[in-house]
């Protein structure tokens, strides 16, 4: 690969990577912050606003660095692939303007009012800030997942002679049909992410005995909806998800599954190693038929190859896409199997008390970040060598003035400005998560809210 | 089409300079005007509620540009790559020494983020008004319409320019004081003792050199690009533009009133902005190589699709987001707490 298009690769797959660390949690903290205002409406009970409070704080911390660290994926666009820009701007374009007009501007508009003005606002107001919050938020998910799903299967465009790309339908791009479930994939794993953060820290509490009241909502509430996600997240989204590779990318799937002979009955492969120069998959774990089971919902169906495709077809790192996939799928088992193990303990009215299940859950909450990050993975590597699904390569798409240099150096800028945004987070994290949810219990520790007028 | 495109960005650029350039220019004078942790944390408060809303007008209309210019977006992001880049950092570290700063009660704390909010937000005046440059003198596009530019060449506008040179650098300079007095009549509105004391004394100086800054540029402009000459003369009425910027720097000078004073900043910025604009109409781009006559609004645009639909969302959603800029800025009227 020529050096500069592995810079440009390097450089959007770090900044995004970091990036989405944190819309992952404010996306899943937004809509659990909701529930926990609602259930503070409709009970009265003035624990469950302070752990909405609680969560906003942290909530604000990812938000920010969610923004400072999104703005340079924009631009991004057009500094480092600007060939890209120039042929599908017209397309991604929309939806990229769409998300600031229509999900920036809510968003930074409400959380203004609800970080820092429930005591300005009526009860009912400060849970509609709260909601409209999470609306924003929600929204932006959806265009940035609109001009993913463009970009894995184009629809609604049309190549114009001069070789750039035309919109040809705005419904064909926002409906494309891959934005259904990916979209309610992706939406479901923040979900998961925000769920085993809050029940990681109740159970922190309940381990440490601290904050024992608040810390049963954030156990009873993370357990409830990681519960549910964890299963939306496997089935239908998952599901659904597979079936638009099988149909549209079939050798990103053979890629994927290690699967390099076309066969009836194709096995899964639940380990393995892939060995892409002999073209097999070494000390392979398999259970037999049940990759043409998932597939085609029968067992004899037959799953193509990766040796059916020509060799500039397929991905072009089979090895790293297979990981990514069976990183996923492995721990995206594991976070349900503990969330059901979880959830009974709680139906059973035990979890509260089993220091076992409180200490899996405090420890499992790097897991799903793990997973989301795997899942990304999947998708984007899975998508090469094409940088629009069948119309553009990658290897066309970058900035032909913007040498490797140019692109090192500022990766290097970046990669030592977010390790010291890392280490303020970390540290303005754990402060709050010292402080704990209940109010003023060391006189001079709160956080003064900067704005003080809204 | 696309003209009516080319006007919908000017105002996006336009309402993003005057937004965020008052919350820049409170950066640039934090440190001159907030002399105490207080009075530092009054400035602060003054756009705390405010900043990351402006500073999404930088996001939507990069995004407008994006979609109604795409070949303009690709080349000049491309070709501006290592002052953008620049630019981005920052954004980032401008955007945590706000949001940062008041979670510790700590002197050493306050005393890492105040110089960073200062001088980022110098910075970025100084950047974003270069780049503004550099698309008045043109750059060397070539036959595809690409260009890469170095930081420097030998500070000389000509055919191998580079970012900074002497006619970008002034409008970088130019560009800071304008933020700082449009930062200065800010402050003097929103907050009151010592803090509003200083904005009000700096004023009168600042915009001296402002108005000094102002002449240099446009005779500095008509030199270097003689395209606006032409415009100007071609399109007579285009000088409403340079007029209202003008009658609006006058302004901010005889007025009354903290409020009127803060306008008159802002149609300042609108018409300074209006008339580079307009002097380059219909280049987006302008060229100074021989290989390519310059990006205009014509070739820089997408097929016509894409720009009648993008209207249909985007008017709506322009009128939405000005709902809310009424709102928060009602909510947030008068001076902010001390």
């Amino acid at each position: 690969m020529d050096t500069a298009l592995a810079v440009h690769r390097l450089h959007f797959a770090f900044t995004i990577t970091f990036h989405y660390i944190f819309p992952q949690l404010t996306m899943g903290l937004a809509l659990l912050i909701v529930i926990l205002k609602t259930m503070a409406l409709r009970t009265g009970e003035e624990r469950y606003s302070q752990c909405a409070r609680f969560w906003a704080k942290i909530f604000a911390v990812n938000f920010a660095i969610g923004v400072v660290t999104g703005i340079p994926m924009e631009f991004q666009f057009g500094t480092n692939w600007s060939r890209f820009s120039k042929s599908a701007g017209g397309v991604i374009g929309q939806t990229l303007a769409m998300e600031g007009m229509y999900s920036f501007f809510l968003e930074s508009t409400f959380l203004g009012l609800f970080v820092y003005g429930e005591k300005r606002l009526s009860p009912r107001l400060h849970w509609l800030a709260a909601f409209m919050v999470f609306l924003g938020s929600w929204l932006s998910g959806f265009f940035i997942i609109a001009t993913n799903a463009w970009m894995q299967h184009p629809t609604g465009y049309q190549t114009m002679p001069d070789g750039s790309i035309a919109l040809t339908s705005l419904a064909g791009l926002i409906f494309n049909p891959w934005v259904f479930w990916q979209y309610l994939h992706n939406m479901t794993g923040a979900v998961v992410t925000g769920s085993f953060v809050m029940a990681a820290l109740g159970a922190f509490y309940l381990l440490t005995d601290r904050h024992r009241e608040h810390a049963r909502v954030f156990v009873r509430l993370g357990v409830t909806a990681g519960a549910i996600a964890t299963l939306l997240m496997i089935f239908p989204t998952g599901d659904g998800q597979g079936r638009n590779i099988a149909t549209d990318q079939p050798p990103t799937l053979a890629a994927m599954e290690g699967l390099f002979e076309s066969t009836p009955g194709a096995p899964l492969a639940i380990i393995g190693q892939p060995d892409t120069e002999r073209r097999r998959l070494d000390n392979p774990l398999t259970v037999p038929g049940a990759l043409s089971l998932l597939t085609y919902k029968r067992w004899a169906g037959t799953v193509q190859g990766l040796n059916d495709f020509p060799h500039s077809l397929w991905p072009d790192n089979v090895a790293l896409l297979y990981y990514s996939y069976h990183i996923m799928v492995g721990l995206g088992t594991i976070l349900f199997a503990v969330m059901a193990i979880a959830a009974w303990k709680l139906w059973r009215g035990t979890l509260m008390q089993s220091r076992p299940v409180l200490w899996v859950l405090m420890l499992s909450f790097p897991l799903p970040y793990i997973a989301t990050t795997a899942g990304w993975m999947t998708a984007e590597l899975g998508r090469q060598p094409w940088l629009i699904y069948g119309v553009m390569r990658t290897a066309e798409g970058y900035s032909p003035k913007v040498t490797a240099g140019s692109g090192l150096f500022t990766l290097l800028g970046f990669m030592g400005l977010y390790a010291l945004l890392s280490v303020l987070f970390l540290f303005l994290i754990y402060r709050e998560v010292d402080h704990g949810p209940e109010p003023e219990s060391i006189a001079g520790h709160a956080p003064v809210p900067v704005p003080a007028a809204v | 089409m696309e003209t009516l495109w080319f006007c919908l960005v000017a105002v996006m650029v336009a309402v993003y300079a005057i937004l965020d350039g008052f919350d820049l220019g409170t950066g640039i004078v934090h440190l001159a005007v907030a002399r105490s942790d207080a009075e530092r944390r009054q400035t602060l408060a003054a756009i705390g509620p405010v900043w990351d809303g402006n500073e999404v007008w930088l996001i939507a209309g990069g995004g407008t540009l994006y979609f109604a210019f795409p070949a303009l977006y690709a080349s000049a992001f491309s070709g501006f790559y290592l002052a953008l880049m620049m630019v981005l950092w920052l954004l980032i570290l401008r955007g945590i020494s706000i949001e940062f700063r008041g979670h510790l009660d700590n002197p050493v704390w306050a005393a890492f983020w105040d110089p960073i909010f200062c001088g980022s937000s110098a910075l970025l005046a100084i950047l974003l008004g270069a780049a503004l440059g550099n698309v008045v003198r043109g750059v060397p596009l070539d036959s595809a319409g690409d260009f890469f530019l170095p930081l420097w060449t030998g500070f000389r506008p000509g055919a191998d320019p580079g970012i900074l040179d002497w006619y970008t650098a002034l409008c970088g300079v130019t560009t800071l004081a304008v933020l700082t007095l449009h930062g200065l009549a800010w402050l003097a509105l929103k907050t009151d003792g010592p803090v509003h004391e200083r904005a009000e004394r700096l004023i009168g100086r600042v915009w001296w050199i402002v108005l000094v800054d102002a002449i240099i540029l446009t005779v500095a402009s008509f030199a270097v690009q003689p395209r606006l000459a032409q415009s100007f003369m071609e399109r007579p009425w285009l000088a409403v533009f340079p007029a209202l910027a003008a009658a609006s720097l006058a302004l901010i000078r005889f007025l009354r009133g903290e409020r009127r004073r803060f306008l008159a900043s802002a149609a300042f910025i609108a018409g300074m902005l209006t008339s580079a604009a307009a002097g380059v109409f219909p280049y987006v781009l302008p060229s100074v190589s021989e290989a390519n006559a310059g990006l205009t609004v014509f070739n820089a645009a997408p097929a016509q699709y894409g720009l009648k639909i993008g209207l249909a969302w985007w008017i709506p959603g322009f009128l939405l987001a000005a709902g809310y800029v009424a709102f928060v800025y009602r909510r947030f009227a008068g001076k902010a707490a001390r």
